[in-house]
């Protein structure tokens, strides 16, 4: 019986503060977003944008280079360094650039005649299965993938195999920056098809009727309306090209011949050699071309296609 | 707004505390110099390292679990880099967490000046004093007479050719300097190499009075480095582990190039044409079991350096791995295991041998044959190699 009378003393008081606590979100409702979202929000600034914080912090210190200590006295060694001449850095991320622009626009040229039939010509069966080609790599490593093309492109592999059957010299592509654009184009084009086969399909038949009743032909609609409507579908998809490429070091690694350094792989490098300030310094420059590219991107339209 | 503004407000608090947390640890960690045990204590059951793939392979670990009852966790690591960046982590000392580090030369002081590893009693490992003389006080894991590790197994750096393309046979290393293989030749992706160009040009250029491979002034780290720079279009790429250029080798798109016993063994396993020569002089690597700063399980780590260079075990890995014992009794197991291995492996060369093999060491800037700090420090040597492949 006593522990009954306990249950029953406890049981109001605990209605009762669970009514004043709904009172007190019905009255603020700030407060009850704030408890939704403070969890996930605090979670992603702490664990996302704190470590970037962080790593742009430490690109102000340096690594003593007799014990590896990092010395926490603010400079900017790093950067000048980095901007110095006759230092290869800039050198590395030129390429790095150059790559990441090439595979763009080669995935964006390959992607958009696919993406349009996808889109405004094929039957839905056919749909369907150009989908799953597409997607088929993805569902496979990516490591998979890069030494598949190792495979192809080796001097004994299937391409100079092919050559060779149809009479002609071989090609040695294999550790080459022609290597990496190829396989760089290859690995990310799905993520180029996609978003334009979006901005594609949601183009509405009657604005191609109507062009075409003003009296425009074929060519004329595609450059007046479909073009400019798949657009930030192409900007979209070009910023996963783009930044995927941008932050690579396996397939340089894999793929690359004795002049394909890329960004990713000196951070990675320094980073092995435990000088994450320097790393972090260097690790900052994709970030801003990132950045500066993302700015782009809005001015065309790109999130709304994404 | 002013819900933002708060968000703001604490971010930044967190990540202050943050960051003080992430600062203190790293000035912390001090190897302790005194106090080496004296005998090995009971085993604490496990031991974790972090090793070359198969450093512990269980043909010979499984023994010695059963024994000692120290089950043994493996890490493995692909490069010298992986292996310090590893020891370094989380504080340093190994983190708390890891036990041993079979550490090769080019990050074994680098490994020592990070108090990221501990003095070793050498007295209590018996094996130790039957070792090559060579590898029992190195350069590369003994300082001021302080041990910080037992050397393990060494190997030269050889030149491995395809014999069906190369022909006539090379002789030396001059052959990945010259434009007669070009876009046919592979060289190792990694700071140290520098160390070869600087070795070759010991010989063919005496005037830049190179004394030491490894100790270079700043005049003879350029010189170096130029070499490399000449060096690059001739070729096909550098690798970065070992199976990258077992793979080109097979592949055909290298004919020639820098390497190990343990490549050449691999490829020969897979009925590829090639050979190699080691071209004296030449550059080596010697590996060291280096016990962790903060190593968690001490006695097990022990036991292991204890068993690993016992004459049974050091044969048996080396012919696993292609690479030669620091124990020289454990020649007559070699030749059980394989015949004439131990001649094969040098393990029976003269000590005048061993002077002309220069085994990999961290450039530091104290140079042995040149008063006051004015040799090039790792840190010099990165950026140059940097420069070099970027």
């Amino acid at each position: 019986m006593a522990v009954d009378a306990g249950a029953f003393a406890t049981g109001p008081s605990l209605r009762r503060a669970r009514l004043r606590l709904s009172g007190l979100f019905w009255r603020r409702p700030w407060l009850k977003a704030a408890g939704l979202l403070g969890p996930p929000l605090g979670a992603f600034l702490i664990v996302y944008v704190g470590a970037l914080a962080i790593l742009f912090i430490s690109s102000f210190w340096t690594v003593n280079s007799f014990t590896s200590a990092i010395e926490h006295t603010w400079t900017l060694a790093n950067y000048r360094l980095i901007f110095a001449g006759g230092q290869p850095y800039l050198h590395i991320a030129a390429l790095t650039l150059e790559i990441a622009a090439a595979v763009t626009v080669t995935d964006a040229i390959l992607a958009f005649p696919l993406a349009f039939f996808m889109a405004r010509l094929a039957g839905k069966r056919t749909r369907a299965l150009l989908f799953v080609m597409v997607l088929l790599p993805l569902w496979s490593s990516y490591l998979v993938r890069v030494y598949a093309w190792q495979a192809i492109l080796s001097h004994n592999g299937a391409l100079n195999w092919a050559l060779n059957g149809l009479g002609l010299p071989d090609q040695n592509v294999a550790y080459t920056n022609t290597a990496m654009w190829i396989v760089f184009s290859y690995l990310w084009l799905p993520f180029m098809v996609l978003p334009i086969y979006a901005a594609l399909e949601r183009i509405p038949d009657s604005y191609l009727e109507a062009s075409a009743d003003l009296g425009a032909r074929g060519v004329r609609t595609f450059r007046a309306v479909i073009l400019p409507l798949a657009l930030p579908g192409v900007v979209a998809g070009s910023i996963f090209t783009f930044c995927l490429t941008l932050g690579d070091y396996i397939t340089p690694l894999l793929v690359g011949g004795p002049s394909s350094q890329f960004i990713g792989n000196t951070v990675y490098r320094y980073i092995g050699e435990a000088n994450v300030p320097f790393a972090a310094a260097f690790a900052t420059i994709p970030l801003a071309i990132v950045g500066v590219y993302l700015l782009l991107a809005r001015r065309l339209g790109a999130f709304e296609a994404l | 707004m002013r819900r933002i503004r708060k968000g703001h407000a604490l971010t930044a608090v967190l990540l202050v505390a943050v960051v003080a947390g992430f600062a203190i640890p790293a000035a912390s960690v001090k190897a302790s110099r005194t106090g080496l045990p004296t005998k090995i204590g009971k085993g604490e059951g496990a031991l974790n390292v972090i090793e070359w793939p198969a450093y512990t392979d269980p043909s010979f670990a499984k023994k010695f679990q059963q024994q000692t009852g120290c089950i043994i966790h493996r890490k493995d690591a692909g490069s010298s880099n992986e292996m310090f960046a590893l020891m370094h982590a989380n504080g340093g000392g190994g983190g708390g967490q890891y036990d041993l580090v079979s550490a090769s030369g080019d990050a074994s002081l680098r490994l020592i000046y990070a108090h990221d590893v501990q003095a070793v009693n050498v007295h209590l490992i018996p094996s130790w004093k039957n070792f090559l003389p060579a590898f029992k006080s190195p350069p590369h894991n003994t300082v001021n007479g302080i041990h910080y590790g037992i050397s393990l197994q060494w190997g030269p750096n050889t030149l491995i050719y395809n014999t069906k393309k190369v022909k006539p046979a090379p002789k030396g290393w001059s052959s990945i300097y010259s434009p007669k293989y070009k876009g046919k030749l592979t060289v190792p992706n990694n700071p140290i190499q520098i160390a070869d160009a600087a070795l070759y040009l010991m010989t063919t250029k005496p005037s830049l009075g190179i004394k030491d491979p490894y100790e270079l002034t700043r005049a003879q780290l350029t010189a170096a480095a130029q070499l490399l720079i000449r060096q690059k279009p001739l070729l096909k790429r550098y690798w970065n582990y070992a199976t990258d250029e077992d793979t080109s080798f097979k592949n055909g798109d290298v004919w020639m190039g820098a390497g190990w016993p343990y490549q050449t063994l691999q490829l020969q396993s897979n009925k590829v044409p090639v050979k190699e020569i080691v071209p004296l002089p030449t550059t080596g690597w010697a590996d060291t079991w280096m016990l962790a700063a903060r190593a968690p399980h001490p006695n097990c780590a022990y036991m292991w350096m204890k068993y690993v260079t016992t004459p049974k075990v050091e044969a048996k890995q080396a012919i696993v791995f292609g690479e030669t014992p620091v124990n020289p009794k454990a020649c007559p197991y070699m030749n059980q295991l394989s015949k004439g291995s131990c001649a094969g492996y040098h393990l029976n060369e003269p000590a005048s041998y061993y002077n002309k093999i220069h085994f990999w060491k961290t450039p530091v800037p104290t140079c042995g044959w040149k008063k006051g700090n004015s040799c090039m420090d790792y840190n010099a040597w990165q950026q140059a190699w940097t420069q070099i492949t970027g």
